[in-house]
C-alpha cells in the first residue's frame, strides 16, 4: 500500500504556559477522530510521508499512529494515493 | 588541556532535504540549481546518484543535463533549508554552547567541556549522526579530533553518514598520505602552486621548512605548515546567532556579457545598493570589500580592498568596488558575471571616529538619503526608485539581487 503526506484539519488544546496538546483529527467528510492518548512526543522526521517536525505517537480507536507537526501545520502518513493523482 | 572538536558536515544538504520531502525521487539523480530558463543556472548541489554520472557542483545546468540527461532539476527553496540548518543546531546545542556555523549545512562544535556529561567525542558524533538522520531524516558526516581543521578533515574523509575519528597520537597515520588539498584553505590555487616545488600530501608539506613556505606564502605559509603538523589552535566561536553572518555578498550573471567599464559601473551599483540595503536592515557595517569577476571564458579573479572607515553606504560601497575593479581587471574578456561582498563587520550602533579631514557631513546626508530609499523601497518595492545611470539600459540592470538572494552551500566556494 503506498503512503503519501496527508495534511489533515487538527483540533489543538493551547495551554496557557504555552503547551499544547492534539486533541483529535477532522478527516475529509468531516469524521473526527479523537485522540484517546499520548503515548511520545519527539522530533522525529518521517521518511515514507516526507517530512520533519515534532512527532506525536496517538493512541486512536485502539491503533498507534504517528501525526507530525511541520511548523504550523499537520501531517500524518496517509494510506493509499493523493486525490487526483495519476496511477 | 586536550581538546575536543567535532566538525559536523550535512552530506549534499539541498538535495537531501528535497529528497527527504519528495519520496519519489529518491532513487534518481536529483540536483538542486537556479531557475534554469535564466543564464545563470547552476548546480548548487546533488545527490550521490548524480555525483555518479560526473555532475558537478557549480556547473551550468546544460552541462549537467548532457552529463545525464534524466536529472532531476529542482530549483532552490532556501527557506526550507533555513529550517532545516537550525533544526541541526538545535541538536549541536544540546551537547555544548560553543557551536560555530560555517556556511547553512557545517558546524564546528567544541564538546571539550561537555565529556564528563556525554562520553567521549566520538560517542558524542555517534549519537549526532544518529539524532540527525531520525530527527531531520537527512545524514550527516561528523569528525572528531583535537583542532578544528583535522575535525573539518575527519567529515571529509567518510560520506555519507559516517563518523571519523582524528587522535592526536596517531594523526600522522590518518592525514599526512592526504593529498595537500584536502586541508581547509587549500584551494586551486595554492595546490599549484605547492605541487611546483614537489609538495603533493599533506605530510610533505607538514615536512617542509618554516623559511621555504615562509618565502613562497608569506605567514599563510606559517599558517599552513601549523595545520599540516596538527598545531591549529582556533577557538571554536560560542554560538550566538546575531554573529552567525560574516559577509554579505551579492553577484550576477548578466543577461549578456558586460563589455566595457560603463557596462559594469551599472551592474555594480545595482549589487552595491543590494548589499547596502541587507547590510543596513541586519545592523551592520562593514570594511573589507570583496569582488569577484568571471569573464566568458569563466575564468574568475576575486580581489579585496579596505574601506578607510566602516561603512554600509550604497554608493561608498559602489565607487570603491569600482575602484578597485578598474585597478585589477584588463579587459581581456567581456565579462559573463561579477560579485561584490562586504564582510569585517562591527554593529552600526558603534560610534565611529572622525576625521578632521573627512567630509563627515556629507556621509551623514548619505547615509539619511539610504534610510529615506530603503524605506520606499519597503513599501513601494525595489524598482520605485531607481539610478538614473541604470535606466539607460533597463534590460540589463533590472534584476533584483536583494530578493533573489541565493544561499550557496561553503562546498561551493
Amino acid at each position: 500500500m503506498p503512503v503519501y503526506k496527508k495534511y489533515v484539519d487538527m483540533i489543538v488544546r493551547y495551554f496557557p504556559d504555552g503547551t499544547i496538546k492534539p486533541l483529535a483529527v477532522w478527516w475529509d467528510e468531516g469524521k473526527i477522530y479523537e485522540i484517546d492518548r499520548i503515548l511520545d512526543i519527539r522530533p522525529a522526521a518521517s521518511m515514507k510521508a516526507g517530512g520533519a517536525g515534532i512527532r506525536y505517537t496517538c493512541r486512536i480507536r485502539g491503533h498507534e499512529t504517528y501525526i507530525w507537526l511541520e511548523e504550523n501545520r499537520w501531517f500524518v502518513e496517509a494510506k493509499g494515493r493523493p486525490i487526483g493523482s495519476v496511477g | 588541556m586536550k581538546r575536543v572538536i567535532l566538525h559536523s558536515d550535512c552530506n549534499a544538504f539541498y538535495a537531501s532535504v528535497e529528497c527527504l520531502h519528495r519520496p519519489e525521487i529518491r532513487n534518481e539523480p536529483v540536483a538542486v540549481g537556479g531557475e534554469p530558463e535564466h543564464r545563470h543556472g547552476i548546480i548548487l548541489t546533488k545527490n550521490q546518484i548524480a555525483k555518479k554520472y560526473g555532475v558537478k557542483t557549480g556547473e551550468p545546468l546544460w552541462k549537467a543535463k548532457q552529463r545525464c540527461p534524466s536529472l532531476v532539476i529542482i530549483p532552490p527553496n532556501f527557506s526550507l533549508y533555513l529550517r532545516f540548518s537550525e533544526m541541526a543546531r538545535k541538536i549541536y546545542l544540546d551537547y555544548t554552547d560553543r557551536v560555530e556555523p560555517f556556511g547553512i549545512d557545517e558546524a564546528w562544535l567544541d564538546v571539550t567541556g561537555s565529556t564528563s556529561l556525554f562520553g567521549c567525542g566520538s560517542k558524542i558524533a555517534e549519537e549526532i549522526r544518529q539524532r540527525i538522520k531520525t530527527e531531520l531524516g537527512i545524514t550527516v558526516s561528523v569528525g572528531v579530533s583535537f583542532n578544528k581543521i583535522f575535525a573539518k578533515l575527519g567529515s571529509d574523509y567518510k560520506k555519507p553518514d559516517a563518523v571519523t575519528v582524528i587522535p592526536r597520537d596517531n594523526f600522522k597515520d590518518i592525514v599526512w598520505p592526504l593529498p595537500a588539498e584536502n586541508l581547509l584553505y587549500v584551494g586551486p590555487a595554492t595546490r599549484k602552486k605547492l605541487n611546483s616545488i614537489g609538495i603533493h600530501t599533506i605530510g610533505e608539506l607538514a615536512t617542509t621548512p618554516q623559511s621555504c613556505l615562509h618565502g613562497r606564502f608569506g605567514k599563510w605559509g606559517d599558517m599552513l605548515l601549523d595545520f599540516a603538523n596538527g598545531r591549529d589552535t582556533s577557538p571554536v566561536a560560542k554560538y550566538d546567532s546575531a554573529y552567525a553572518v560574516q559577509s554579505v555578498g551579492n553577484s550576477t550573471t548578466t543577461i549578456r556579457d558586460l563589455k566595457n567599464n560603463n557596462d559594469v559601473k551599472m551592474i555594480l551599483f545595482v549589487l552595491a545598493e543590494s548589499v547596502g540595503r541587507r547590510m543596513r536592515e541586519q545592523g551592520f557595517k562593514g570594511r573589507t570589500l570583496t569582488i569577484s569577476v568571471r569573464d566568458n571564458q569563466l575564468y574568475s579573479i576575486t580581489r579585496q580592498c579596505k574601506f578607510s572607515k566602516f561603512t554600509n553606504i550604497s554608493v561608498e560601497i559602489a565607487n570603491k568596488a569600482l575602484w578597485l575593479f578598474r585597478r585589477v581587471y584588463s579587459w581581456t574578456n567581456p565579462i559573463r558575471s561579477i560579485g561584490i561582498s562586504v564582510s569585517d563587520f562591527e554593529h552600526d550602533t558603534i560610534p565611529t571616529q572622525i576625521d578632521l579631514y573627512g567630509n563627515e557631513q556629507q556621509r551623514m546626508r548619505l547615509e539619511r538619503l539610504d534610510g529615506a530609499v530603503d524605506v520606499l523601497k519597503r513599501r513601494f518595492g525595489s524598482y520605485c526608485v531607481q539610478r538614473a545611470s541604470l535606466l539607460t539600459e533597463p534590460s540589463l540592470t533590472h534584476f533584483d539581487p536583494k530578493s533573489e538572494n541565493t544561499i550557496h552551500p561553503v562546498g561551493y566556494f
